[in-house]
């Protein structure tokens, strides 16, 4: 999104602080699975504020449609039947970027402004900024970010940062008919967890608990899973999600030990020529060669 | 320059063209690439038509690098052959680095620094062509896992080449009477008996 | 509903079971997330599929498609059997103590008075014994034989749990939990709430599906509490408006019966419905019939109808015979009728056996589509390869399509499950040539009556005589239309114990029901709106989301039909001194004069308790009916019977008596017996639903909808899918003896095989909502496989419970 009012915490491809000055509350959502009955109602709400449209598809022998996220499909259900101690579960996870406070994408993103960070929270993708090179794609940990077959600039999920900015809740949780999508700051988001996964554990999920993964240093999209301790019961979501320590080395220390080897090398050069001057061919080979002429 | 008929000729026009199409498509290469790779080199995709084109360009110019460079290679690759004199001119190159080639082995067409630069450049153009294939996303579709790694390689061998790029231009430059062999193709006699030797002996037979 | 969609929150308990709320009202069913947020309420599923209500259930209990009664009977079984009732809301409030006329029998399946060539019943003994004054006789200690406790004691003992296991294919240990959490809510201060829709109507014993629900919460004491009541969950938004105005022929609006051809004229159609009281000192409320329908007359012909034309009885039609949809369809099948109106309807997809109303449709003259949506219907003629094969040079019927505007481009009233009347103004006007729907018979009306006064034509009067005093005759307004129908005083209305004190002044707009008179002094067009649209103005415009109680009664949020009350039966709230069994939840109190609370009371505002009338003020005798007497076609007491396809070579419960196999009271057509398929062609149960991505067959249209569910699919259980070769994605190919779809499998665990008695069923899913019309992928018509036999009451056609053979396309 662009043309929004939200302070910028982080901004991609920028190596200087942004204003710091004003503060502004943390912010998230906080998707209660076990409130959720998968009706896709955030789903169609967000193409529909939006204003993007995935083609219709197939059955793929799932309820899973969109079958997966795309450019024009930013959020969409993943249905996992499970069974846990011997009873059927079918949980249903609202899947799509869950603006990590470490963001693997802006992490990676070698365009100034492409991938911005607001003060916030919400992880916002500037498509005019965007060269569509996908290292977002790359540095997600979540499998998030789209490239646009069409356009080649890079989506997912905007926090409706256009809402939040004119105080407006999400259009998911705006949408969502059971509650299951709370939206408020991130301290309240987390005492109503609390209190949701008290009255799972009181229903027999011993291991109910919260999903904010501390190795993208949590995240601003939260989740109440019944079972806590297996998180990759719903459709694979990551048991302790990070950035890639390959993506941290390319994006981290390689980036300025890099650059400074290669100036490095470059004075080197620079000074060695100073210091010992040209390697030109000596008088006497030239002499010896002219009297070969000679001879 | 007037040149004199004596001069040896080094390159062929055919190995010239070669060459600068691939030092052409380097310079390319490195500009864009180094503007993806760090915030301070980004105004550089300014020289491509903005961030946008550099990222379209910079595959298609790697493919014609890749390409230029398999050429340049199956031109070059018996010539530069390592012998035990190259590794003991290699040993010793602590001498010559420091501007005292008197006492260095005899040396071909290509002293054991460029033979070794060349199987270097080899090898950095194989894994660029690779990993670079692994991160073009708008032709291919890899695993996360495969392109993570395949980003990484891509980097850190583009900027291991564009160091020995650097060090090849250098020598190029420091090693006066050198660069005219790559415009025009011919070097002075007295340029080649001091720097190879063998080669001055085997083109004049004296 | 009894009660409303915000009371769900109230509930202790949610049982829902032929119904899949989560899927198909997800909207509503946030009262069942807010009861298990906030009160700690467990949530109980029963269904044959682990649905997506069941994905966010506490308990969920597996049964076979169309055995609900089998498992409910077992419910009343267990709650009789191991005490778990209300003892003093069942002696006081139900009829458990009245004693049955002797001749009442239940022998082998079949109820006393079966007339097997006719399958019905002559009901005569299905009554009270009644002393010298016409009143019904009380045991109240239930010992005589004779009375409702014993006979349904009696009844239900033969559902034992391991019959309900036998008979449903629901584990033993399953069927007793789900017991165990009803049972709980025997107690004063503890509700259940049932919510159900279809899964229980679309049976062949649909009827008594919802009556044996109704029989347990009368013996939990949970009717008229916050809560509790018995919750049918409608389907389109405005379905309960539709059926309060006479979506059924049987009906006038309001649910006064239409006169038939015996009831010669309006004295004797009043007589016969208007009841006289079956205990000393009720209500009997019924008994103003005569008010309701004089009242309706003068909204429909005004001064046309007046004493000395027995306020133009004449002028109604008198129903011949039986005219719901399935009888509609066998009458246009056999080309006996001309014409056909579809308006807001798409029968080829919704109407049982398509190819049967395909054929219908093809013997019509002319066929009429008044509908936003260029439906499946409206091209019933044209070929749309394999999901519409017909040959149109063999129909020759003339079909008219009316595009109409859609809800959203029309000012009006919604009223919603739970008969709470909101009023609504259009978003935007409708695209095109499209008109409002009242425009359209407007215009049609308008036509006809000067088609008459030029050509002539028989009995011109009815038509001609018709009130039409809208300020634009071709434009009805939506406001006009629900002043006429809130209705009028024609005179002054006096109160008749002081008749110096004017209730409603001549012109006025009534407030209540109340002020009805059976003399022609005030009009109304459906008695039970009446004070939706008072002298105050229009209530159902009302948005006051106030909520003083916290019960989430909202008095000033529109206007719930009767009288803004929110919770019917709401005097059995309390107990017989008016002192609310759950004060923690008071819907009504005795305030020693007048009954008071949180709501408008259901019974006369100052009836002592000590005057002991009861909280049923609709029935005759006060009560509730745990025997329903003769008012039900196939039973005062529900009984299992097999869906007419059934998997099962007998019934269970009637092993020996083939008449006892399926509803023996429901209406069969020839032709449609035969095309009833067997066990041995057709192993599997098959049951349709809905989606929650759709809205019946208007949805398809949206792309965003046709987006997140796009294609027509089927659902199977793994162990059907192994033995079938079938894996998740293939397509496959679903057969009924009436005809066959092609659609992708869906392999799930979420459908198990039921073991019943010995035998192994399986069951098959198939949603509805796909047709060749539409921006989802092109699909076949479910409805193609559905039998064309409907519910003994109702004649809702059985499409939760038929057989199927499937195999890989």
């Amino acid at each position: 999104m662009a043309l929004q009012s939200l302070d910028i915490k982080q901004r991609s491809a920028t190596t200087t602080p942004t204003p710091q000055a004003r503060q502004t509350v943390e912010i998230a959502k906080l998707i209660d699975v076990s409130s959720c009955i998968g009706c896709k109602a955030c789903t169609v709400a967000c193409m529909e504020w939006n204003d993007i449209r995935e083609e219709v598809g197939t059955c793929s022998g799932v309820y899973d449609n969109p079958v997966n996220l795309s450019e024009n499909a930013w959020t969409t259900m993943r249905f996992s039947e499970v069974e846990q101690n011997g009873k059927l579960e079918w949980l249903i996870r609202k899947d799509g970027c869950m603006h990590c406070s470490d963001p693997g994408c802006l992490k990676s993103c070698p365009a100034p402004g492409a991938i911005v960070q607001y003060a916030n929270g919400i992880v916002d993708f500037h498509q005019e900024n965007c060269i569509g090179c996908g290292y977002c794609v790359t540095g997600c940990p979540f499998n998030v970010p789209r490239i646009s077959k069409t356009d080649s600039k890079a989506y997912k999920c905007t926090f409706c940062s256009d809402r939040i900015a004119v105080n407006q809740a999400p259009a998911c949780a705006k949408a969502c008919p059971t509650g299951a999508i709370q939206f408020g700051s991130k301290a309240d988001m987390k005492d109503y967890a609390a209190k949701r996964i008290a009255d799972l554990n009181e229903r027999g999920f011993d291991k109910a608990g919260l999903y904010d993964p501390e190795g993208v240093g949590g995240t601003h999209v939260m989740y109440v899973l019944h079972h806590a301790d297996k998180p990759s019961l719903y459709a694979g979501l990551p048991e302790n999600p990070g950035i890639s320590p390959l993506v941290s080395l390319w994006k981290g220390a390689a980036k300025p030990l890099a650059t400074a080897a290669l100036g490095l090398v470059a004075l080197g050069s620079l000074f060695h020529y100073v210091m010992k001057g040209p390697n030109e061919v000596s008088k006497e080979t030239e002499k010896e060669v002219e009297e070969e002429d000679k001879a | 320059m007037i040149r004199d008929p004596k001069d040896l000729q080094r390159y062929n026009a055919s190995e010239r063209a070669n060459h600068w199409v691939v030092g052409m498509s380097f310079i390319l290469l490195a500009l864009s690439g180094l503007a993806f790779f760090h915030p301070a080199f980004y105004p550089l995709t300014q020289l491509f038509g903005g961030g946008v084109w550099a990222r379209i360009l910079h595959p298609f110019i790697g493919v014609l690098m890749a390409v230029s460079f398999a050429s340049l290679f199956l031109r070059f690759k018996a010539l530069n052959a390592m012998t035990p004199t190259d590794w003991e001119w290699v040993k010793r190159v602590k001498e010559m680095v420091d501007g005292d080639d008197h006492n260095m082995p005899e040396q071909g067409k290509y002293n054991g620094g460029q033979k070794l630069l060349f199987w270097a450049l080899a090898v950095c153009v194989l894994l660029l062509a690779v990993s670079g294939i692994l991160m073009w996303r708008a032709y291919f579709d890899f695993g996360v896992g495969l392109v993570r790694f395949g980003t990484v390689v891509h980097a850190a061998v583009a900027a291991f080449m564009i160091a020995l790029i650097l060090v090849h231009t250098y020598a190029a430059i420091w090693t006066k009477g050198t660069i005219r062999a790559m415009w025009y193709g011919t070097v002075t006699r007295a340029w080649a008996k001091q720097h190879h030797r063998a080669w001055y002996r085997q083109m004049t037979g004296k | 509903m009894t009660n409303h969609w915000v009371d769900i929150k109230n509930a202790d308990l949610v049982l829902v079971m032929g119904g899949n709320p989560a899927e198909a009202h997800p909207v509503g069913f946030k009262w069942v997330i807010e009861a298990k947020k906030n009160r700690k309420a467990k949530l109980v599923v029963v269904d044959p599929r682990f649905n997506r209500t069941a994905s966010v259930a506490d308990f969920y209990a597996p049964l076979r498609s169309g055995s609900d009664i089998a498992f409910l009977g077992g419910v009343i079984n267990y709650l009789l059997s191991n005490d778990k009732i209300h003892h003093d809301y069942v002696k006081a409030y139900t009829n458990a103590g009245f004693l049955i006329d002797d001749g009442f029998k239940f022998e082998d399946g079949i109820f006393s008075g079966y007339n097997e060539e006719k399958r019905s019943y002559d009901r005569s003994t299905w009554k009270y014994q009644l002393d010298k004054d016409g009143f019904a006789k009380v045991d109240d200690t239930w010992q005589d034989p004779r009375c409702v406790y014993q006979l349904m004691k009696a009844h239900y003992a033969r559902y034992t749990p391991d019959m309900v296991a036998k008979v449903c294919g629901t584990p033993k240990d399953a069927f007793l939990k789900v017991c165990e959490y009803i049972a709980e809510t025997a107690a004063p201060n503890k509700t259940m709430t049932n919510l159900y829709a279809l899964g229980w109507t679309e049976h062949s014993v649909g009827s008594q599906n919802i009556r044996c629900m109704a029989i347990i919460q009368l013996l939990l004491g949970n009717m008229g509490m916050a809560g509790g009541g018995i919750n049918a969950l409608r389907g389109h938004a405005n379905v309960q408006g539709i059926t309060d105005f006479c979506l059924y022929a049987q009906n006038l609006p309001g649910y006064l019966s239409a006169p038939t051809d015996a009831d010669v004229n309006r004295q004797a159609y009043l007589d016969k419905r208007t009841p006289k009281p079956l205990r000393p000192g009720q209500m009997n409320f019924p008994q103003n019939f005569p008010k309701w329908h004089t009242s309706l007359m003068k909204a429909w012909y005004g001064d046309a109808a007046n004493k000395d034309n027995d306020f133009a009885y004449e002028y109604l039609p008198k129903l011949g015979g039986a005219s719901d949809v399935l009888a509609t369809f066998e009458a246009m099948y056999h080309g006996k009728m001309n014409g056909f109106f579809c308006q807001g309807f798409n029968p080829l997809g919704s109407v049982a056996n398509k190819r049967k109303v395909s054929d219908g449709l093809s013997r019509l003259k002319y066929l009429v589509v008044i509908d936003p949506l260029a439906t499946d219907t409206s091209e019933f003629w044209k070929p749309h390869g394999e999901f519409n094969e017909v040959d149109p040079a063999k129909i020759q019927t003339e079909v008219f399509r009316l595009p109409s505007t859609l809800f959203a481009e029309q000012t009006g009233s919604f009223t919603n499950s739970g008969r709470v009347i909101q009023w609504h103004w259009k978003a935007a006007d409708g695209p095109g040539e499209a008109k409002d729907d009242t425009e359209i018979m407007a215009a049609l009306f308008l036509k006809l009556k000067e088609m008459y006064a030029k050509d002539g034509g028989a009995f011109p009067e009815p038509l001609q005589k018709l009130t039409w005093a809208y300020r634009q005759p071709a434009k009805p307004a939506p406001e006009e239309l629900l002043m006429e129908i809130n209705g009028k005083a024609l005179a002054d209305v006096t109160d008749p114990k002081d008749p110096t004190k004017v209730l409603a002044k001549a012109g006025d707009q009534l407030g209540t029901f109340a002020h009805l008179r059976d003399d022609g002094t005030t009009s109304c067009g459906n008695w039970i709106y009446c004070g939706s649209w008072s002298q105050a103005g229009n209530n159902t415009a009302k948005r006051d989301p106030a909520d003083p109680s916290g019960l989430g009664q909202t008095p000033n949020w529109g206007y719930a039909w009767p009288v803004n009350r929110r919770i019917l039966y709401n005097r059995a709230s309390c107990d017989l001194s008016g002192k609310p069994w759950d004060p923690k939840r008071t819907v009504l109190k005795w305030t020693g004069e007048k009954w008071g609370g949180n709501d408008v009371p259901d019974m006369r505002p100052d009836a002592k308790p000590e005057e002991n009338v009861m909280p049923f003020i609709m029935n005759p005798e006060g009560v509730g009916r745990l025997f329903s007497r003769e008012l039900m076609a196939d039973g005062p007491m529900p009984e299992h019977y097999e869906p007419f396809e059934t998997p099962l070579d007998a019934n269970p419960m009637h092993p020996k008596n083939p008449k006892a196999t399926s509803n023996p009271a429901a209406r069969v057509y020839k032709g449609d017996m035969e095309a009833f398929g067997k066990a041995k062609d057709f192993p599997y149960v098959a049951t349709t639903y809905r989606l929650t991505e759709h809205f019946h067959y208007w949805t398809k249209h949206s792309k965003l909808n046709a987006i997140v569910q796009p294609e027509q699919f089927v659902e199977i259980g793994e162990e059907l899918a192994k033995e079938k070769g079938i894996a998740a994605g293939d397509r496959v190919k679903v057969r009924s003896n009436r005809g066959f779809i092609k659609a992708v499998a869906v392999v799930t665990k979420r459908i198990k095989a039921f073991d019943v008695d010995g035998k192994k069923v399986h069951t098959v899913g198939i949603p509805i909502h796909y047709g060749f019309k539409g921006v989802t992928k092109p699909g076949f018509i479910t409805n193609t496989l559905t039998p064309a036999v409907g519910d003994a009451n109702t004649q809702t056609p059985e499409y939760k419970a038929f057989l199927v053979n499937i195999e890989k396309a």
